[in-house]
């Protein structure tokens, strides 16, 4: 009889000794305290603080559990602990950077007219009245707005075709042909190419087929194509490969030509991860500086035309606005318009990766059971 | 509305690689043809060079004749996509289009040709297809929703509701029920038996009994070592193949006998 009875024992014998589920909260609070605690002895800040908290916490956390749950579970922990301080650690600059340009930003983005006017006819004399009686802020990044979104609208319908079609080709007709080939190198290397340097070929095309001093809104948008067309080739490539040949064979087997297949079968399927490819692709060059700076010059009014004469742009803006203040004098005005106009460009850029994600989402295939 | 087939010193070549040499073989229109044989053996590649699908792959060419009640499939001039439309073809794992609806994945043959096809003629088409492959029941009431939402022997009968919207003389079924449970292969077997009234059916499986239960002729193909072409060894009458085949290798291989 006693043989069936199940033993009673506190423990399974199938676990070994458990922390408390409060255990990582218990130290963390003594990795506070102790922390503040040597800080204070050496002159307290938060930066140090942080540090030394995190490998208190660690150091007491692995050790516990090394002492009660052996070295298997130790270890486990020391390399979460790890992993998270890394995450942690790559997230300091970017909540830091979001942090700046919003305290910075707002003020100037709250400056009624910020949006809507432009820095034409806006002098170092009003600037002056601004910081010496108080005056309302004048001008704004409109002409810039502007600027930027012609400029990049106008690369991107450069680009996506080129890229698009570049990477049809490179996975539907390529086949490791020597052209295909050379194609993938150029395009590996144009990747790399700094952007000053793509803004000098746009600038020297435009000298040599133009005219000399050729600086135009079109003339940037060359030069963001040329660093844009390597990204969307890319994106595009690597969506186009990861549809299943099946598909096309299937459409082959209906009769259905190659153009059509692709156009039909293969783009559809795939859309989803190239439209989200191109949405970061225009992220990526939306900030660019340089290249804008060689290729359409600054400006202070509005120019809608992107194919003739100068044209603002936001990044052109803040480095102009910062590096020459509207008024020698009391910069001030002039730097709460470049951090304003930064955070302009990080919301735009933000708006286009959550447009990325949201493409991504609508386009996918649907399955609906 | 079906053709025969006749296949004369037909080797396949990957590039420089022989991988089947010198099939001869006649398939009767209306009839169902079963290939059987170990795998590596060619059966799916010489399935494929029968509607030029095998040219899809890079370096892969044949030399010889495939003759489709008379016309030689790869004679000058002959354009696969002609082939195609004229032979249909059903693959190992269902592959509906994700996306695209159930109803537009029967019209994929039509549509994505841009044939003009009015509302009325597209719903014929589209209920006589699916109930030519035993699905019309299952899915009328959702033609709307996503084929990839389908269980996977509604979508292998789905994939060959969409081979048969083309009207082919030929239907090819690469192992149509190797990635299908007993049941679903069930109904795909009963669906072959209908088919071979109106088409001439070539299938591809590893499942012996299956040959036997849906074939009315059997080809066994084998290869004599790793790196040699694959060969026909015999080819007959589905019976005889199990019960009285000629050659030694057949009967091995039937029986289970085969190293």
């Amino acid at each position: 009889m006693t043989a069936t009875l199940t033993p009673v024992r506190k423990r399974s014998a199938l676990t070994k000794g458990q922390l408390p589920k409060a255990a990582p909260y218990i130290v963390l609070a003594v990795a506070l305290i102790l922390g503040a605690a040597i800080l204070a002895l050496i002159g307290f800040n938060a930066f140090g603080w942080g540090i030394v908290s995190a490998i208190l916490f660690t150091a007491g956390l692995v050790g516990w559990s090394l002492v009660v749950e052996g070295v298997r579970k130790a270890k486990d922990k020391l390399a979460t602990c790890l992993v998270v301080g890394a995450f942690l650690i790559a997230l300091v600059p970017l909540f830091s950077v979001i942090w700046t340009v919003l305290v910075n930003g707002l003020p100037g983005l709250l400056d009624p007219g910020f949006l809507t006017t432009s820095m034409n006819g806006v002098t170092g004399a009003f600037d002056n009245k601004t910081v010496e009686e108080g005056a309302p802020l004048l001008g704004g990044i409109y002409h810039a707005l502007m600027g930027t979104l012609l400029i990049t609208v106008l690369a991107t319908l450069i680009s996506v075709p080129v890229g698009l079609l570049t990477a049809i080709y490179l996975v539907e007709y390529g086949e490791d042909r020597a052209l295909a080939r050379a194609i993938t190198f150029f395009v590996d290397v144009m990747t790399g190419i700094p952007s000053i340097v793509a803004g000098l070929f746009a600038a020297a095309a435009f000298f040599a087929v133009v005219g000399p001093g050729t600086k135009t809104g079109a003339v940037a948008a060359v030069a963001l194509s040329v660093l844009m067309i390597p990204v969307v080739v890319r994106s595009s490539e690597e969506m186009l490969k990861i549809v299943p040949n099946e598909l096309r064979e299937a459409a082959y087997a209906l009769g259905v030509r190659k153009w059509r297949t692709i156009l039909k079968v293969v783009l559809p399927t795939a859309i989803s991860g190239i439209a989200s490819g191109i949405t970061l692709a225009i992220a990526r060059v939306i900030g660019e500086t340089a290249p804008i700076l060689v290729t359409a010059g600054f400006a202070t009014t509005i120019n809608a035309n992107v194919f003739s004469g100068w044209m603002a742009s936001l990044p052109t803006f803040i480095y102009t606005q910062i590096l020459n203040p509207t008024s020698p004098s009391n910069p001030d005005p002039s730097s709460e318009r470049a951090w304003g106009a930064a955070l302009v460009l990080i919301i735009l850029v933000m708006l286009l990766n959550l447009g990325a994600r949201l493409i991504a989402r609508i386009f996918a295939p649907k399955t609906g059971r | 509305m079906s053709k025969r087939i006749d296949v004369k010193d037909l080797n396949v070549y990957y590039s420089k690689f022989l991988a089947v040499e010198g099939v001869n073989i006649n398939i009767d229109a209306k009839s169902v043809t079963a290939f059987i044989g170990p795998s590596g053996c060619g059966k799916s590649t010489f399935l494929r060079t029968l509607n030029r699908m095998h040219e899809v792959i890079p370096g892969a060419r044949v030399e010889g004749e495939v003759l489709l009640d008379g016309d030689n499939l790869y004679g000058p001039g002959v354009d696969p996509v002609t082939v195609r439309s004229q032979i249909g073809m059903v693959f190992q794992r269902p592959n509906p289009f994700p996306t695209m609806s159930i109803r537009d994945n029967v019209l994929a043959g039509v549509k994505l040709n841009n044939t003009k096809i009015s509302k009325g003629e597209a719903d014929v088409l589209v209920e006589r297809s699916l109930q030519g492959a035993n699905l019309w029941n299952e899915v009328k009431d959702r033609l709307a929703k996503p084929g990839s939402g389908l269980s996977g022997g509604q979508q292998q009968r789905l994939c060959i509701a969409r081979a048969i919207a083309v009207e082919p003389q030929v239907i090819l079924m690469d192992e149509p029920c190797s990635a299908l449970d007993p049941i679903s292969t069930l109904a795909i077997e009963d669906l072959i038996n209908e088919l071979k009234d109106q088409y001439t059916v070539v299938i591809v499986t590893h499942n012996m009994q299956q040959a036997a239960r849906v074939s009315d002729k059997t080809a066994f193909f084998n290869i004599a070592g790793t790196g040699k072409p694959g060969k026909l060894i015999e080819f007959g009458d589905t019976p005889t193949i199990f019960s009285n085949p000629t050659e030694k290798a057949t009967e091995d291989y039937v029986s289970g006998r085969f190293g």
